[in-house]
């Protein structure tokens, strides 16, 4: 029987691409939808209606939800390249900082997003020590997940694009070669990578939908 | 075997379901563990800040040397070291997507419900959370109906992750229950659950772990007196 795969999606998840990148990287072939999140169609509220929200993978008709446990189950179901690895803890570890980047550096560039003066400056703080923390997990190696990419590289690779796009959208000065010098040389590997690339959020499309957004989250808290 | 001679310790707070979802991980797999109480008031110990640098939060698990964080990580952890049956997630990747989905459900939405009710301010604010709960929990009767089966557990015939991480939170869930004079599981709206409740309290590997509703409510009590305390007036 053939796999039926579909994603819903958007093209500026960051979520939404690292199950892309997952899916790519497996060689699975896959349907996409680009759901539009003002106007969310019957069936995405039919396959995740506990939270509204993209990414879904559908395989087969059962639906998938939490972008992080639809790579597990990615990695699970279709067994070639593993990207979890196999040892239980350095999968804890990889677990761990993927945890870490969702909650708390995505949280913090949230509020570096939203907030102005002194409580930008103070969240721009908490990012980058937080940075700092993740960059040592790079020290030695090729990749977060050593010697090729995997889980952690997945995970992280909202850094490579979205957050760099982020940054100049709200012209701060957070995330730079100077203060990160081995985090940017693991981005300008991924960048090499053609998988990554095809999963890339376009730059310019995106400054423009961040500007967007901003403006008129200013303009409603008024 | 290898596992059983090197030492497992476990870094905890009595109160919290967070610890008790380690250790009933670790009892289902029939481990010997060493528990550590951190008597978190008084100030975290150097084990804690070492071992957990990033978080310093319990609970933490130390096997060997080995130190590993976050409750559900933990727990997929021990699975997988200690992998002889029975096994705490199940086999199926679906069903396994969905034991974790709901677990990250219940630690991202529905727990934190329950703590705001603990601090919000005014009838309509605790009536406000208190719904988000009650809703919650119509949607775990649903859930607990798709994954059991039939069978007593969400895991089936045995405890497994979506019973671990969603019968840690009981102890609290009957404080709050007390406090607010709200019967929040019931017959009318959650009967499965509130058999499954049941159940899983009773379970060998929960049942020395859990602690007392009336202890918890003490507890809860001397936490909030000293938030209040400890908070400086609103200007």
């Amino acid at each position: 029987m053939a796999d039926e795969v579909k994603l819903f999606g958007m093209w500026a998840s960051p979520y939404s691409r690292r199950v892309e990148l997952a899916l790519k990287l497996k060689g699975i072939p896959y349907e996409y939808i680009e759901e539009d999140l003002s106007n969310k169609s019957s069936l995405l509220l039919k396959y995740n209606p506990v939270h509204q929200k993209i990414p879904v993978l559908v395989h087969n008709g059962k639906p998938i939800a939490e972008s992080l446990v639809i790579l597990e189950y990615i990695d699970e179901t279709w067994r070639n390249n593993p990207v979890l690895p196999q040892d239980p803890y350095d999968r804890a570890m990889a677990r761990f900082w993927a945890k870490f980047i969702d909650e708390k550096l995505l949280t913090t560039a949230r509020k570096v997003s939203f907030a102005t003066g002194k409580e930008q400056d103070q969240a721009i703080e908490q990012i980058t020590e937080q940075l700092k923390l993740l960059e040592n997990e790079l020290k030695g190696k090729e990749y977060f997940s050593g010697q090729s990419i995997g889980y952690l590289d997945i995970v992280a690779n909202v850094l490579v694009f979205w957050f760099r796009n982020l940054q100049e959208a709200l012209g701060v000065d957070m995330f730079t070669e100077e203060k990160f010098p081995i985090i940017f040389e693991w981005i300008g590997k991924l960048v090499k990578i053609d998988t990554v690339n095809e999963c890339r959020i376009p730059k310019e499309k995106h400054l423009d939908y961040i500007r967007t957004r901003l403006e008129a989250l200013k303009f409603s808290s008024k | 075997m290898a596992e059983s001679d090197v030492k497992v310790k476990v870094l905890g707070s009595w109160s919290s379901p967070f610890v008790m979802r380690t250790m009933i991980a670790l009892n289902i797999k029939s481990v010997n563990y060493e528990y550590l109480e951190e008597r978190l008031w008084e100030g975290k110990s150097e084990l804690l800040l070492k071992s957990n640098p990033v978080h310093k939060k319990i609970p933490v698990l130390i096997h060997g040397d080995k130190p590993i964080c976050e409750s559900l990580i933990i727990v997929q952890y021990i699975d997988e070291v200690w992998s002889s049956t029975p096994s705490i997630l199940p086999s199926d990747p679906h069903e396994r997507a969905a034991a974790r989905f709901w677990a990250a459900y219940l630690d991202e939405k529905w727990f934190p419900s329950m703590r705001t009710i603990s601090i919000a301010q005014g009838e309509d604010a605790k009536k406000a959370a208190i719904a988000q709960l009650e809703e919650g929990l119509v949607l775990l009767e649903e859930a607990f109906g798709k994954c059991s089966k039939g069978k007593p557990f969400f895991g089936g015939d045995q405890i497994g992750y979506l019973d671990i991480a969603f019968g840690c939170f009981l102890g609290w869930l009957r404080v709050t229950e007390k406090i607010s004079g709200i019967n929040l599981l019931g017959e009318a709206k959650t009967p499965a659950l509130l058999k499954w409740a049941h159940r899983f309290c009773s379970d060998a590997s929960v049942k020395d772990v859990m602690p007392e509703t009336e202890k918890l409510a003490e507890f809860g009590k001397m936490i909030m007196a000293k938030m209040r305390g400890a908070a400086p007036p609103k200007s």
